[in-house]
């Protein structure tokens, strides 16, 4: 069963179409990134995602779980990592995970034994007491995965989580983000504007202007494009004369 | 049943903890109240005798009289402070958190009202206490009495907060919130003047005053710190609460607030 199933979703501000039938699976285990440029739809495509804006068109499955139909078993298997820091820096690491925790309806034992494991996973033990505000952007990034991860999804969604990072951070977090994907068998949906953040053997899908636009494994698509990432980019992402779907 | 309770017990917590740490909050709602009933009520004694009203069994000196509209006061400035968080934690991004919980929307909702509730609950008796040391007494059965009804009155104003914060576009447009909502609720009403001294001023602002939901708020915590029930205010005041909060769980969309430029 996938992690992640799109089929036939659009979606419109008003008369602007902002999606257009884009439609992608995701399998268990696989590292995925969507590219796109600013303002091709990412955002978009992850509120619906995250079922923060209703679904006009178009199904969603997590985990088998439908969006429409199931979303709270959906949102179950679903871990996400925001663009924007959503954390609560007048609080401690510990106090945000416990809080997420709640919001997610575990038990305290249950809290217990999450926090402590995913604390020791991001590395965060030592800093656990530690008000959010006092930490870096990098630990801030580690603290908000280890949020998403608590509750056990077998989805992580990372929305420009590198924005905002020195290189060395990027880097690191992208890393780290491969190796719970290969130890843990997580899958993982990484959306970027930054072509080094993708690997040969990635999944990738490309959206521009609202349409998927290129879909497949990454080496596979370079080759059919000039054995080149960029030039593949560049060459599906340039931009139209309206600007909007076509 | 568990993780609705666990999910509850998060979120009243998480309040309690912001409320802690943000101690300035705290002495602020506080001084707005008692600068009211120190300095405001000292200097209207004079100007404003009392006549034997209920639920008051004698007359009664000013201060006595303000203290319930002040306990309401704070009860109406914090329901609109939530907005303003709620606005806030829009444009933060933290409401995306909330509302990326499994749990139904409309209890996540109910949940953040609820808990700006019972911290608002803290200063209104913080605020009892210090009132009683300056000489305010009202029964002891009284102000055990008057809990519900000030649980209920804060929950009507949170409800009415989220039910605003619903309509601002951006954090911005607060400050209309507060000469457009605050003040109009608060002094036409019956916290600072009885209604009978309205009417003798002016039909028409006493009319005002007598269809103000929030007169009816200070008019219910009133009669039940003075062991009396009110139930014209009471039935008022639930129907209120209950149509605040089905009108702002229905009109929260999230679409408006998450995404202001969608990419």
């Amino acid at each position: 069963m996938n992690a992640l199933t799109v089929q036939d979703l659009s979606f419109a501000y008003g008369p602007r179409q902002a999606l257009c039938e884009v439609g992608f699976s995701l399998a268990p285990g696989r590292f995925a990134a969507l590219l796109g440029p600013n303002g091709a739809g990412k955002s978009t495509l992850i509120a619906l995602l995250t079922r923060l804006y209703h679904l006009q068109r178009g199904e969603i499955h997590v985990g088998g779980h439908s969006l429409r139909d199931a979303p709270r078993a959906a949102l179950k298997q679903l871990g996400v990592v925001f663009q924007q820091s959503t954390l609560d820096l007048d609080l401690s690491v510990e106090q945000n995970l416990r809080y997420h925790a709640a919001l997610h309806g575990l038990s305290r034992r249950h809290t217990d034994l999450r926090v402590e494991a995913e604390l020791a996973r991001q590395g965060l033990n030592e800093r656990r007491r530690e008000k959010v505000r006092a930490l870096n952007g990098g630990h801030r990034r580690r603290v908000e995965i280890a949020r998403a991860l608590l509750h056990e999804p077998r989805l992580l969604l990372l929305d420009e989580a590198s924005v905002g990072l020195d290189p060395a951070s990027r880097l690191g977090l992208n890393q780290h983000v491969r190796q719970l994907c290969r130890e843990h068998d997580l899958s993982v949906l990484w959306t970027t504007h930054l072509l080094d953040e993708v690997h040969a053997d990635d999944a990738l899908m490309i959206l521009h202007q609202g349409r998927l636009v290129a879909s497949g494994q990454v080496d596979a698509l370079v080759q059919e494009h000039d054995g080149d990432l960029g030039r593949l980019f560049a060459g599906l992402t340039r931009p139209t004369a309206t600007g909007a779907p076509a | 049943m568990n993780a609705y309770w666990q999910c509850l017990r998060g979120i009243v917590l998480r309040e309690w903890l912001r409320f802690v740490l943000q101690r300035t909050r705290f002495l602020s709602a506080l001084v707005r109240p008692l600068l009211w009933l120190v300095v405001f009520a000292a200097g209207f004694r004079a100007a404003l005798g009392i006549s034997v009203i209920e639920p008051y069994d004698t007359y009664i000196p000013y201060e006595v009289y303000i203290i319930p509209g002040l306990a309401c006061m704070i009860l109406l400035f914090n329901g609109m402070q939530g907005s303003l968080a709620m606005v806030y934690d829009r444009e933060m991004g933290s409401m995306r958190v909330l509302l990326t919980s499994p749990l139904p929307r409309t209890f996540l909702l109910c949940s953040k009202l609820l808990a700006t509730a019972l911290i608002s609950l803290l200063q209104v008796y913080g605020f009892l206490a210090i009132a009683w040391v300056y000489g305010v007494q009202p029964p002891a059965m009284g102000l055990l009495l008057a809990l519900p009804a000030l649980l209920l009155v804060a929950l009507m104003l949170s409800a009415l907060g989220l039910l605003l914060s619903n309509g601002i576009r951006q954090l911005e447009n607060f400050a209309g919130v507060m000469n457009f909502v605050i003040f109009p609720l608060f002094f036409l009403s019956s916290a600072l003047y009885p209604l009978w001294k309205m009417r003798d001023a002016s039909q028409w602002l006493y009319w005002l005053c007598a269809v103000n939901p929030f007169t009816h708020a200070v008019e219910l915590v009133r009669f039940a710190l003075y062991e009396r029930l009110a139930g014209l205010a009471l039935a008022i005041c639930l129907g209120l609460t209950v149509l605040f909060t089905l009108l702002a769980v229905l009109t929260f969309n999230p679409q408006h607030a998450a995404l202001r430029k969608p990419g």
